[in-house]
């Protein structure tokens, strides 16, 4: 196809990034003229154009359409991935915002970055190539290392953005290493061509390890353990929107960004990548809800708290095949309002204008402000996997296909390390209900409690409820898409 | 009265009715800005009132019910995701155990009309609890039915946390984390049959009753039967509880609020031997057969065991906590016998240990609301200043014993009987218990009833008031109808034991 024709049809597929590439650029400019009297007005555009790209996302194509001459696909997982990124990144934007706005930290760059970083991510979930792939990853870590420093002058958060670029650079020279290890040994970077090598024979053990290099770098970028290290201090060091906004989006971004790579270009290599996935599960569950049970600092948990979670998703996607896919998916889609939720709470815990992030901040909420203690209470006991609510049919989801795909260990493994972080999910119940209660919170801003509120419906009655649509969805998009 | 809710999901009613309840009381805690003084007695007589609309609703269930039909019945099926459904639907023994739920519920309330401390929130958790005590037994699709199991741990655990006594804060996290612990286990072998179900080409693997049906058509083979039931054992026992996972529950029930534990006592104990009855026995007859020696053991050990620690203790509560484990031990057995007259004594012990051991927390709750000390060294002397509680506390205590004639004996002696065909030693070990129990409810009674009374403190206390009086009747009539006339109960519930029996015995090696 000629470029001018494949640009024009690849153009109306591409319209959800093209909103936040127009959105980015216009609101840099905007700011460059107004400065930061343009901070409310560019998050509120902020909000809506991501929130848009997510709506805009929904109706891309579920069986896979290649643009911008295969370096970008369009298809169901994609279009998935997209639409709870989109969601992710406005609410997340949303709570940074009315933050920011709050204590007087207005820079306009902040809409704009979020804007790129969701941008990045929606080229992640629809790489084709080893170039959009890297493209993706970076641009979404690029953005985020400026998150992470957000407040320049505070010594933790400059802490967290510098060892996070470090650390985060490591793993992406780890994945370009891996990626020129697979060019070379299959002769293609396009997804398609690997797999059709990878099926002819190609590689041997220089592919293997290129393969376990992009696994490992891949592993950074969603923090799973051994590939954690830096988690709980970036989480605990910047502020606290930017967390709630590392620990939503770009987790679902890797998920699919995994899935991708295992089930396309690998898809041959199932027997060797199991390995490597399980292990990565398995060190995951584990350590996220053993290294959780001493930690005071709510963010700090939060992070143990995101690579446990990470480990059970990881497991639903070393189980192979579709129903392993759609349940990691599933699981995301599940685990992301929760989240969203918690920090939202985490972020309306001030006691005079000073965050109070602790376990012994929550102490006696339940009397002081009971909304506020049920809303926690619920998401605390969706994402200890507690049923009724979404985190326990998320596990549920995990261990059948672990079992279906003969890991029964790896599920019983999973069983266990459920467990013990009830332990620690149950510690900061335990702090909300039964401790008296410790000096009044602040007042929390209507922004966080219709997130929290949104959060907590949807972590019961309305995603329990649906969920038959919502598996419908997924497993339509996994196997049209895989 | 069956034609009124022909039609209805009655069961659904039945089961969420509770909870609209609760939602109501929300609805009224978040726009009820400035407190009245009244607030807390209305939110009070609202949960009376729904918890008596659920036992009302019961009853239509009960009555449009045909006690002589096999089957499961007032089904209900609502397809939900991965194949799974909410499906409900019910035979004798779920009939039984909801009936049972349904009228003490009230009498709990009752009971917590003492509560001060944050009664909304309370009146809140017992209605959810409730709902999810309720769903337990209509449950017929086997995830519907997790979801009921273990979602009962979340207002257990707040209710036990916020209300209880001194250790509350350690007793609740050993109640929750104990019981996650043997119910992930179970989760995991659900999942597997489930596969190994729809492996076979089985149209709707969640179904408990299609479960069934495959089960005994052979589709686990007994290698993996083996696997199954210990997974499932390892829920059951702790929930029973057996020896010796059982250290949990004189925690919880010591530190739990009066209501709290007569429902630990009375429900939550009873959804281990449910769980017996409805997988283990039916669905693993195999491996069930291979452990019966192995129960058997447990169960005798339970019964002697709890019963001369029981002797010794000092604390009211954590006395009949322990007389709980010896007489779940009965239940066990009873199960594990196979026979008609073990399984038909292990329903009918449940149902009567559900009033009797809820009636002795209640007797310990009265002189605990009047006194604030449940230890029995504090009292002695009661029946010179409240006669009228200490001639109950006495019926209690004789049911307690098994004494004929109050509902505590039928039980004991049909599982005593199906254990005997099985293996005489057996049956004598549990007899020793039956004579041990008495030793320590006597003792229990004397200490705290006879003599005079030497505490001064004890000098102003007061006898039953009519709150109290309301609450007793009702359990006063069910302990000596059914241990007058054991045939209703019996009668009713033959068909689920039948079923039951037949289905162990028939894969007998």
């Amino acid at each position: 196809m000629n470029p001018m024709s494949d640009l024009s049809a690849s153009l109306p597929l591409a319209h959800p990034e093209l909103l936040l590439v127009g959105f980015a650029l216009g609101a840099a400019m905007i700011g460059a003229w107004f400065k930061d009297k343009a901070f409310h007005a560019l998050s509120i555009l902020g909000v809506t154009a991501i929130a848009g790209a997510g709506v805009l996302a929904m109706y891309g194509p579920f069986a896979p359409v290649e643009i911008f001459q295969g370096a970008l696909v369009v298809d169901g997982v994609a279009v998935f991935a997209k639409v709870l990124i989109g969601f992710a990144g406005a609410a997340t934007l949303a709570l940074g915002a009315d933050h920011f706005g709050r204590t007087g930290d207005k820079r306009f760059e902040y809409p704009v970055l979020v804007a790129l970083a969701v941008l990045g991510m929606f080229v992640m979930v629809s790489a084709q190539d080893l170039i959009s792939l890297y493209v993706g990853v970076e641009l979404q870590s690029l953005s985020a290392y400026v998150l992470a420093a957000w407040r320049r002058d505070d010594a933790h958060s400059s802490e967290a953005g510098l060892k996070y670029f470090v650390l985060s650079a490591i793993s992406s020279g780890l994945l370009l290493f891996g990626s020129s290890f697979v060019y070379g040994f299959t002769g293609s970077i396009r997804f398609d061509a690997i797999a059709a090598a990878v099926n002819e024979g190609a590689g041997g053990v220089g592919l293997l390890f290129g393969l376990v290099l992009m696994l490992c770098a891949l592993g950074f970028k969603m923090s799973a353990a051994p590939f954690h290290m830096w988690t709980p201090d970036v989480y605990e060091g910047a502020p606290t929107p930017v967390t709630a906004f590392f620990a939503a989006a770009p987790k679902v971004a890797a998920v699919a960004l995994m899935a991708r790579v295992l089930y396309e270009p690998f898809a041959g290599m199932e027997a060797q990548w199991q390995q490597v996935v399980m292990a990565l599960a398995a060190i995951s569950m584990v350590w996220g809800s053993i290294a959780a049970l001493q930690q005071t600092n709510l963010k700090r948990l939060m992070a143990y708290s995101s690579i446990g979670n990470i480990g059970f998703a990881l497991m639903g996607l070393a189980a192979g095949g579709e129903q392993g896919a759609s349940s990691a998916l599933i699981y995301m889609a599940l685990y992301l309002p929760t989240n969203i939720g918690i920090f939202a709470l985490i972020l309306a815990m001030r006691r005079e204008g000073e965050p109070a992030e602790t376990v012994a901040d929550l102490a006696g909420m339940a009397q002081k402000r009971p909304l506020m203690a049920a809303l926690f209470t619920m998401l605390l006991f969706s994402i200890a996997g507690i049923p009724p609510f979404a985190g326990f049919i998320g596990k549920l989801l995990v261990f059948s296909a672990a079992v279906e795909g003969g890991l029964v260990w790896l599920a019983v493994l999973g069983g266990v390390a459920a467990v013990v972080s009830a332990a620690y999910y149950l510690r900061l119940i335990a702090s909300i209900w039964f401790a008296p209660p410790a000096a009044q919170l602040q007042a929390p801003s209507g922004t966080i409690m219709v997130t929290a509120a949104a959060a907590a419906a949807l972590s019961f009655p309305i995603l329990v409820l649906m969920l038959g649509a919502v598996e419908r969805w997924v497993d339509a998009a996994v196997r049209m898409s895989f | 009265m069956s034609e009124i809710v022909a039609g209805w999901p009655i069961l659904s009613i039945l089961t969420f009715l509770p909870a609209a309840g609760a939602v109501l009381i929300l609805l009224s805690r978040m726009s009820a800005r400035g407190l009245n003084p009244g607030y807390d007695n209305g939110v009070k007589l609202l949960t009376l009132f729904f918890t008596i609309a659920t036992f009302v609703v019961s009853l239509f269930a009960f009555a449009a019910f045909d006690p002589s039909n096999p089957e499961f019945q007032l089904t209900e099926n609502v397809p939900w995701a991965f194949g799974a459904s909410y499906a409900m639907g019910v035979d004798t023994l779920a009939m039984s155990l909801v009936m049972l739920t349904t009228f003490l519920t009230p009498l709990c309330i009752l009971a917590s009309w003492v509560i001060e401390k944050q009664v909304s929130s309370y009146m809140v958790l017992f209605l959810l609890l409730e709902t999810l005590m309720i769903g337990v037994f209509c449950a017929q699709d086997i995830i519907l039915f997790y979801i009921f199991f273990e979602g009962g741990l979340i207002p257990m655990f707040i209710l036990i946390g916020v209300w209880g006594g001194e250790r509350r804060v350690y007793a609740a996290f050993k109640f929750f984390l104990y019981t996650l612990l043997g119910s992930l286990l179970m989760l995991v072998a659900i999942v597997a049959m489930v596969s190994m179900a729809r492996a076979a080409g089985i149209e709707n693997p969640f179904s408990i009753p299609a479960l069934t049906d495959f089960a005994q058509a052979g589709g686990f083979s007994p290698q993996v039967q083996i696997w199954l039931w210990l997974a499932f054992f390892a829920s059951f026992a702790v929930k029973m509880p057996m020896w010796p996972v059982h250290t949990w529950l004189p925690d919880a029930h010591v530190e739990a609020p009066t209501a709290a534990s007569v429902v630990l006592a009375a429900i939550l104990l009873k959804m281990g031997g449910y769980g017996f009855l409805r997988f283990s026995l039916p669905m693993f007859p195999d491996a069930s057969h291979f452990f019966t020696p192995f129960v058997f053991a447990l169960s005798v050990i339970a019964i002697v065991w709890a019963s001369l620690v029981a002797f010794r203790q000092l604390d009211m509560k954590k006395l009949i906590a322990y007389s709980s484990v010896a007489h779940m031990g009965f239940v066990t057995m009873g199960i594990f016998s196979g026979n008609e007259q073990g399984i038909q004594g292990a329903i009918f012990q449940m149902l009567s240990h559900g009033i009797i051991s809820g009636a002795l927390f209640l007797c310990v709750g009265v002189v605990y609301d009047r006194m604030h000390t449940r230890e029995i060294a504090f009292y002695g002397g009661l029946v010179n200043r409240m006669p009228v509680y200490a001639a109950i506390f006495l019926l209690f205590t004789m049911g307690n014993v098994g004494l004929p004639g109050t509902s505590g004996f039928p039980g004991e002696i049909l599982t005593m009987v199906g254990a005997f065909q099985v293996n005489a030693w057996v049956a004598a070990g549990a007899a020793l218990g039956v004579i041990l129990s008495a030793a320590y409810a006597l003792t229990l009674y004397r200490k705290v009833a006879f003599g005079v009374i030497e505490n001064p403190k004890l000098d102003g206390i007061a006898d039953l008031d009519a709150r109290e009086w309301v609450t007793f009747i009702p359990l006063i009539v069910a302990t000596l109808v059914m241990g007058l006339a054991p045939g209703y109960v019996l009668d009713f519930t033959q068909n689920s034991a039948e079923a039951i029996s037949s289905a162990f015995l028939g894969a007998r090696p």
